[in-house]
């Protein structure tokens, strides 16, 4: 029997007995539901950690210098974290000396940050993530203001009091007035707003526009470095991909001749790019696809065994159709593709209506929660073809025993 | 039973020769089904059933040949043998030239589909299929092209007057018409024989009559019947008459000769 008609035939029986084929399929459809939701969560957070944000804490093709990472979630055992409480800080002293080793073309900044608070005439005081910033911040991280405007190399050279302040925080420190012009005390001093910076959005319900930006020379590094002339992070950002290699060489061999290393010591500071941030998320995305994997599976291990049995039964309820069909000429493979089809077929349909159900609820998700799923269409294609295989697996058995069946007998039965 | 062979009452010389005379030879073309020593045994929890005990048959193209019988005589186990349904456990059984007995399974699926066009007592037909999709079935089997197979089915519909009905579901037809469409289903395909079992068993005596006279026309037209019932005035419409009795064909006789036996 061509494959086609056996589709078509598998099919009819499905459209003939709709609410019991939909039960059978009820498992796959759940398993394979889950399978997209859940990946499409992690699919979503992966995407959210590779573009937004760690993509916006360490900029493209760009390297920060600390004393330690700053991003290590995760497995950092006491001895390391000993040895890097251990690590001497990066200095103010130490930054000329690696800019000169750098070559042209190279864009680089400073910068120190920490929360603290915030005081407007127009408010109550508020928390704000403020970072004290040198060089071509700015640019490496593509930042730009919605109203008013950046430093002027001026005031970042004399350290003026001046802020650009986030989004957020402008409405909650000014709510009913234009902050531009306006005054704001940070740490017992009086800083004039001159911009308002874009939004850099939010993560898990979390603003990231609660931000006040000042410069580095200003008074306000005082507040956020406990440590006198410390800075948090050294921002070196090469102009193409390829140049970062070379350019942290330049900047370990300056760090490890100030920092009087001999070549069996290990670095004392840290060179980070995003890759190196995003390594430890590759690895919980490896635990939770496989997590997002592994318990669907149950949901269509349960359904295999469902269409199995739903199979065995409508082979013996299909006896005497079975017998009708070998007498008219059925060979042993046109039966056992007949149930295979009419298996796979149904399982699939399961599995394309978990596809839907699954999709829709990575939306509601999307919609009603701050989690950013989205549906990876390899998430669809792996759900078709589990659909197809659970339907082969579990009509491996049923159609084999029909293809087996004695004619004679199986026209006997009623 | 001291020599079996010279106890088969075959109806004539002709067919004695060419059952008796020449084991292991294919038949010659007139001769559709040639069974040679056919034995069917059946294990039924350890007791053997001697359903066929060595039947010899000879049936020409063109004949239509009645199997009677009580039951249990065996006729049921032979119209599966003949039907290649089955397989016997000894002997011969030669099909329009071919060596049947000694087939494989889906072989003898092949030659059903082929060769032999069935028509049951209960109809056999799929009951949530249409009368033309029942009838496209063994096209369906044979890898008919679905547009010649609608064709095909169509056809056979019509020839058995059904024309107008071809729509219609097994349950929204009479008793007479759901056998009509089984009529079509086995000759859609062209087959050397028509085996027909009991096949106005589930029918009231006008509608027999009227599928009777649907056979009638078919062997008529030059088309092999084999038909097996345990009605004698059904069988009376054949024009051969077999008579099976504990496994052995006990008379083989002409219309006339039956209905002449019958008579007494």
């Amino acid at each position: 029997m061509p494959f086609f008609e056996a589709v078509k035939l598998a099919f009819a029986t499905i459209r003939v007995q709709k609410l019991k084929s939909f039960f059978t399929a009820l498992g796959v459809c759940i398993g394979v539901m889950f399978l997209i939701a859940v990946v499409s969560i992690v699919d979503g957070m992966g995407r959210y950690m590779e573009n937004d944000l760690i993509g916006k804490l360490i900029a493209i093709n760009s390297f920060e210098l600390r004393h330690r990472p700053n991003i290590n979630i995760g497995d950092v055992d006491r001895a390391t974290w000993l040895e890097y409480n251990r690590r001497p800080r990066i200095l103010e002293s130490d930054v000329q000396p690696v800019v000169d080793a750098l070559p042209s073309g190279t864009l680089w900044s400073i910068y120190s940050e920490a929360g603290v608070q915030v005081e407007s005439e127009y408010s109550r005081p508020r928390r704000g993530n403020v970072t004290a910033v040198d060089g071509d911040y700015f640019e490496i991280k593509r930042f730009g203001v919605t109203d008013g405007r950046l430093f002027t190399p001026g005031e970042l050279t004399q350290g003026s009091n001046v802020v650009v302040l986030g989004p957020d925080l402008v409405k909650r420190l000014f709510p009913t007035v234009d902050a531009l012009g306006r005054q704001v005390k940070i740490g017992g001093k009086m800083y004039t707003v001159v911009g308002i910076g874009e939004s850099l959005g939010s993560a898990f319900g979390m603003s990231f526009d609660n931000y006040v930006y000042a410069p580095f020379r200003s008074p306000i590094h005082r507040l956020l470095n406990r440590e006198a002339h410390a800075i948090d992070a050294l921002v070196v950002q090469t102009p193409t991909a390829d140049a970062i290699t070379d350019g942290q060489e330049r900047v370990r061999a300056v760090m490890r001749a100030r920092h009087q290393l001999r070549p069996s010591q290990k670095d004392n500071f840290s060179l980070q790019t995003a890759d190196t941030a995003l390594d430890f998320w590759n690895k919980i995305k490896g635990y939770l696809v496989l997590a997002g994997i592994a318990l669907p599976a149950f949901g269509l291990v349960v359904g295999a065994i469902v269409i199995m049995n739903i199979m065995l039964v409508a082979v013996a309820e299909r006896t005497h159709e079975i017998g009708i069909r070998k007498a008219l000429g059925a060979k042993r493979r046109d039966i056992l593709i007949q149930f295979m089809i009419e298996a796979t077929t149904l399982s699939t349909f399961g599995a394309a209506l978990g596809i839907a159900v699954g999709s829709g609820l990575a939306l509601l998700i999307r919609s009603t929660t701050p989690m950013p799923t989205f549906v990876a269409p390899w998430s669809i294609v792996v759900g078709v073809l589990i659909g197809a295989g659970v339907g082969v697996i579990s009509g491996v058995y049923p159609a084999s025993r029909a293809s087996l069946l004695d004619p004679v007998a199986a026209l006997r039965q009623e | 039973m001291s020599n079996a062979t010279e106890e088969v009452p075959l109806s004539t010389t002709a067919e004695r020769q060419v059952v008796v005379g020449a084991a292991g030879k294919a038949p010659s073309k007139e001769w559709v089904i040639v069974t040679r020593e056919i034995t069917r045994e059946y294990d039924m929890g350890g007791e053997v059933v001697r359903a066929l005990r060595g039947v010899n048959l000879a049936v020409r193209r063109n004949e239509y040949v009645a199997i009677m019988g009580p039951s249990g005589s065996g006729k049921s186990t032979l119209m599966n043998l003949i039907g290649c349904l089955d397989t016997p456990n000894a002997g011969e059984y030669w099909l329009n030239g071919q060596m049947v007995s000694t087939m494989r399974d889906d072989d003898l699926a092949r030659v059903r589909n082929k060769e032999i066009g069935f028509v049951f007592q209960t109809f056999n037909l799929l009951p949530r299929a249409t009368a033309l999709h029942n009838v496209e079935l063994p096209l369906v089997y044979a890898g008919v092209s679905s547009a010649e197979r609608k064709q095909r089915a169509n056809d056979a519909l019509a020839s058995v007057g059904l024309g107008n009905r071809v729509h219609h579901r097994p349950n929204e037809l009479s008793g007479g018409q759901r056998q009509r469409v089984a009529i079509a289903r086995a000759l859609v395909n062209r087959p050397s024989i028509l085996l027909a079992d009991e096949p106005t068993g589930n029918l009231d005596s006008s509608t027999s009559e009227e599928i009777m006279k649907v056979f009638a026309q078919l062997a008529e037209s030059g088309q092999t019947v084999i038909m097996v019932t345990h009605e004698p005035d059904i069988a009376a419409h054949a024009r051969r008459v077999v008579v099976l009795r504990d496994g052995l064909i006990a008379s083989d006789d002409r219309r006339e000769k039956f209905a002449a036996k019958m008579g007494n």
